[in-house]
C-alpha cells in the first residue's frame, strides 16, 4: 500500500528549521492496522500529512500502490485522496452549512457521482452509523458523538482503501471513544488499511502494528495480528 | 448535490454581509440604468421633436429662460395677444401657422389641471379676413409660397389630431374643452361629457390620443375663454410659430426680431441644443457614478470575500482533504461571486428601469420606454466586477494548505 524511503521533512519558518521527520522508512501493507504513537511534537501529524498526499516531504520517496505519490501534481493528488484515502479528524470537521446527509455526499460529489447515487449512498451510510433519522439535521443540531458518526460515514463514502486518522479519540467521552474505535475496527475488518495516530493506549491496543515516533525518528514497536 | 447547491447553501448560511457588500454595485447599476433610460428616451423624444417641429420658432416674453420646448407656456410672464395679429399681418415668408397659448391653473372637482388657452385655426384666419388683409381660403401661410401646410392639414375639421401633432385646432367653441389623454383619464371624462371649470359649464369636444408629450396632461379651451375666466386680460404666454421649411427659419428669426424687438425669439433647434447638452452631461455623469460605485462595490466585495475565505479556512481544508481540487475551491468562490453579481445587477436593473419608467413621465415629462440593452450592460458589469473582485480571494482559498485540517481547531 505505502512505501516510504528515507522520508525527511524539515519545516522552515522565519529562519527556524524543525526536522519533523528524519530519514523515515516504512512499509504499510494492504489490510494493516497501524497505530502511530509518540510524544507531542514528534512528527506524527506530519507523517500522516505526507501519507495523505497533502505535504510533499523535503526529501525521500513516498510510493502509494507502487506509484510515486509526489510525482503527481496537486490536482491529481486531490483526486486520488478523494477516491482512495479517507480521513478521520480529531474535531470531525463537518461542513457547518450542510446537513448530515449532504456532508456525507461531499466526497461523492467531489468524485463526480450523480445526485441520485449521492443521496442513496449517503442515506445508506447514515443508516449504518445509526443516524438514519438525522439526515436533514445540521451538525450544530447534533451531539459530538453524532457528529463523529456522521464524519465516519463521510469517511466511508467513496469506499477508501486507506483510512488515516489523527487522534480520532482525543477530546471524546468514553462512550463515543468506544464507538469510534468500534467503527475503525469494523472498517479494518472490511479489509481496509488503517493508519491511526493516537495518544490513547486503549485505542492503540486495537492496532496490529505500533510505530513509535520520537523527534521525527521512526521505530517499529511490535508486529502482531490485529485484535 | 452539485457545486451550485453548495454555493447556494453557503451563501444562505450568512447572506447579510454578502448582500450588504452588494449595495454599492446595485446602486451603481440603478443609477446607470435609470439615468441612461431617461437620456435615451429624452434623446428619442428630441429627435422626434426635431423631425416634426425642427423649423418651429417660439416667441416668448424676454424674462423667460427656456429648458423644455413643451413647457414653453409654463411660466407666469405674459405678452399682449395683439402680437399674434401683428405677426399674422406682417405676412412673413415661411410662417405656416401661429399658435398662441396661455396657461392657468384650475381644478375640476378639486382635481388640479392646467388649463391651456389656444386659438383655433379658423379664428386667426377669420381675423386676418376681418382686417381685410387675409387670404380667405386655405390655412395661414400656404399662400406664401411655402412648401407644405403641415399642421393645418392635419387639423382640418378634426380636433383629435390637433395640439400635439400639428398644434393647431380648427374650431373650438367658447364653452368647449379638448382633453389630453392623461387629463381625460384623470378626470374620467370622455367626449360629450360636461365639466365644471373656473365656475363655468363646459362640454368636452374631444379627447386627444396619447402623444407622450406634456399636452397629454393638459385641458385645452379657447384662448379668449381662458383670458376671460382667469382675468388675465388679452395676453398670451407664448406664440409658437410653425415655420414650414428649415431654411426659412434662419431669415424668419431676423424678421421676427425686427417685428417684435422686445420679445425673445428662439428656434426649436436652440432649445433642443440646450436639452441635448443637459442630456449629454447627465449621461456622462451616470457613467462616472457607475464606475465610481462599481469600484467601491468591487472593494467591498473583495473585502467580504477575503473575510469569508478566512472564516471558512478550516472548511476549505476539509473539502481539500476530502478530494476537492484547487479548481473546485476556486469555482466555489467564483460561483458565489457570479450569484452575487447577477443578484446585484438584476436588482439594480429592475429598480433602475422601474424608477425611470415612473420618474421619467412625472418629473421630466418624458415617456420612458424600457431599453433591454441597459439592464444587460448593468448585469454584465455587476457580474464582471463581482467576479474580478473575487479572483484574489478565491485564489487565496484555493492556495490554502489542506494540512491545516490536522491542526487543532
Ligand atoms: N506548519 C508548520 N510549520 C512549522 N513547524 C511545524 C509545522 N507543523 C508542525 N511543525 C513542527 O514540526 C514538529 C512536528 O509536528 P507534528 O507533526 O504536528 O507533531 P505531532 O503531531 O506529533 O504533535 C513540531 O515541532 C512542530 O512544531
Ligand atoms: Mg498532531
Amino acid at each position: 500500500m505505502y512505501e516510504l524511503h528515507s522520508v525527511t521533512h524539515v519545516y522552515a519558518r522565519r529562519g527556524h528549521h524543525v526536522t519533523a521527520l528524519d530519514q523515515c522508512s516504512l512499509e504499510i501493507h494492504p489490510g494493516d492496522f497501524v497505530a502511530i504513537v509518540g510524544p507531542s511534537g514528534s512528527g506524527k501529524t506530519t507523517l500522516l500529512s505526507v501519507l495523505g498526499g497533502m505535504l510533499a516531504p523535503s526529501s525521500g520517496r513516498v510510493l502509494f500502490d507502487g506509484r510515486s505519490l509526489y510525482d503527481l501534481n496537486v490536482e491529481q493528488r486531490a483526486s486520488l485522496r478523494g477516491e482512495k484515502i479517507g480521513f478521520v479528524f480529531q474535531s470531525f470537521d463537518l461542513i457547518s452549512w450542510l446537513s448530515a446527509r449532504e456532508n456525507v455526499q461531499v466526497p461523492l460529489m467531489l468524485a463526480g457521482r450523480s445526485s441520485e447515487y449521492q443521496c442513496r449512498r449517503a442515506i445508506e451510510l447514515l443508516k449504518r452509523v445509526g443516524l438514519a433519522d438525522w439526515s436533514g439535521h445540521r451538525p450544530s443540531e447534533m451531539s459530538r458523538g453524532q457528529q463523529q458518526r456522521v464524519a465516519l460515514a463521510r469517511t466511508l463514502a467513496n469506499e477508501p482503501q486507506v483510512i488515516l486518522a489523527d487522534e480520532p479519540t482525543g477530546n471524546l467521552d468514553t462512550e463515543t471513544r468506544q464507538l469510534v474505535m468500534a467503527c475503525l475496527k469494523e472498517f479494518h475488518q472490511d479489509g481496509r488499511t488503517i493508519v491511526m495516530v493516537t495518544h490513547d493506549e486503549v485505542a492503540a491496543a486495537f492496532a496490529g502494528r505500533r510505530i513509535r515516533l520520537a523527534s521525527g525518528v521512526l521505530q517499529e514497536l511490535s508486529l502482531r495480528n490485529a485484535a | 448535490m452539485r457545486l451550485r447547491t453548495m454555493i447556494w447553501k453557503e451563501l444562505w448560511q450568512q447572506p447579510a454581509p454578502m448582500l450588504t457588500s452588494l449595495a454599492a454595485v446595485t446602486l451603481g447599476v440603478t443609477a446607470l440604468v435609470t439615468i441612461q433610460h431617461i437620456t435615451v428616451s429624452s434623446e428619442e423624444k428630441i429627435a422626434g421633436d426635431m423631425e416634426s417641429l425642427g423649423a418651429n420658432v417660439l416667441v416668448l416674453p424676454p424674462q423667460v429662460s427656456l429648458q423644455d420646448y413643451y413647457a414653453a407656456d409654463m411660466h407666469r410672464e405674459a405678452m399682449p395677444e395683439e402680437y399674434v395679429t401683428r405677426l399674422d399681418l406682417a405676412r412673413m415668408a415661411g410662417v405656416e401657422n401661429l399658435a398662441p397659448r396661455l396657461c392657468v391653473e384650475a381644478a375640476v372637482d378639486s382635481i388640479p389641471v392646467t388649463l391651456t388657452g389656444i386659438l383655433p385655426h379658423n379664428e386667426i384666419q377669420a381675423r386676418s379676413a376681418w382686417q381685410g388683409l387675409g387670404m380667405l381660403d386655405g390655412p395661414v401661410g400656404t399662400e406664401r409660397g411655402c412648401c407644405r401646410a403641415r399642421g393645418a392639414d392635419a387639423g382640418v375639421g378634426d380636433a383629435a389630431a390637433a395640439p400635439a401633432a400639428g398644434r393647431t385646432i380648427q374650431k373650438l367653441g367658447r364653452r368647449e374643452l379638448i382633453l389630453g389623454a392623461d387629463a381625460a383619464a384623470r378626470l374620467e371624462a370622455c367626449a360629450g361629457d360636461r365639466l365644471q371649470l373656473l365656475g363655468e359649464d363646459f362640454r368636452v369636444l374631444a379627447v386627444l390620443p396619447a402623444t407622450g408629450t406634456i399636452d397629454d396632461s393638459r385641458v385645452f379651451a379657447h384662448l379668449h375663454t381662458v383670458q376671460e375666466l382667469s382675468d388675465a386680460g388679452p395676453v398670451v404666454n407664448v406664440i409658437e410659430i410653425m415655420a414650414c421649411c428649415e431654411d426659412a427659419a434662419g431669415s424668419l428669426i431676423r424678421s421676427l426680431s425686427r417685428e417684435l424687438p422686445n420679445m425673445r425669439v428662439i428656434t426649436i433647434a436652440q432649445v433642443v441644443e440646450a436639452q441635448l447638452a443637459v442630456n449629454g452631461l447627465m449621461s456622462r455623469l451616470s457613467w462616472v457614478f457607475f464606475f465610481v460605485l462599481l469600484l467601491v462595490g468591487a472593494a467591498s466585495i473583495a473585502g467580504v470575500m477575503y473575510a469569508n475565505v478566512a472564516e471558512r479556512r478550516r472548511e476549505i481544508g476539509t473539502l481539500m482533504a476530502l478530494g476537492a481540487t484547487r479548481g473546485f475551491v476556486t469555482r466555489l468562490f467564483l460561483g458565489k461571486a457570479i450569484v452575487l453579481g447577477l443578484t446585484g445587477g438584476l436588482v439594480g436593473s429592475v429598480i433602475g428601469t422601474v424608477a425611470a419608467v415612473i420618474v421619467g413621465p412625472q418629473l421630466l415629462e418624458i415617456a420612458v420606454r424600457p431599453v433591454p440593452e441597459l439592464p444587460a450592460v448593468g448585469l454584465a458589469a455587476a457580474t464582471g466586477v463581482a467576479v474580478l473582485a473575487s479572483v484574489l480571494p478565491a485564489r487565496r482559498a484555493a492556495g490554502l494548505d489542506p494540512c491545516l485540517v490536522f491542526s487543532e481547531s
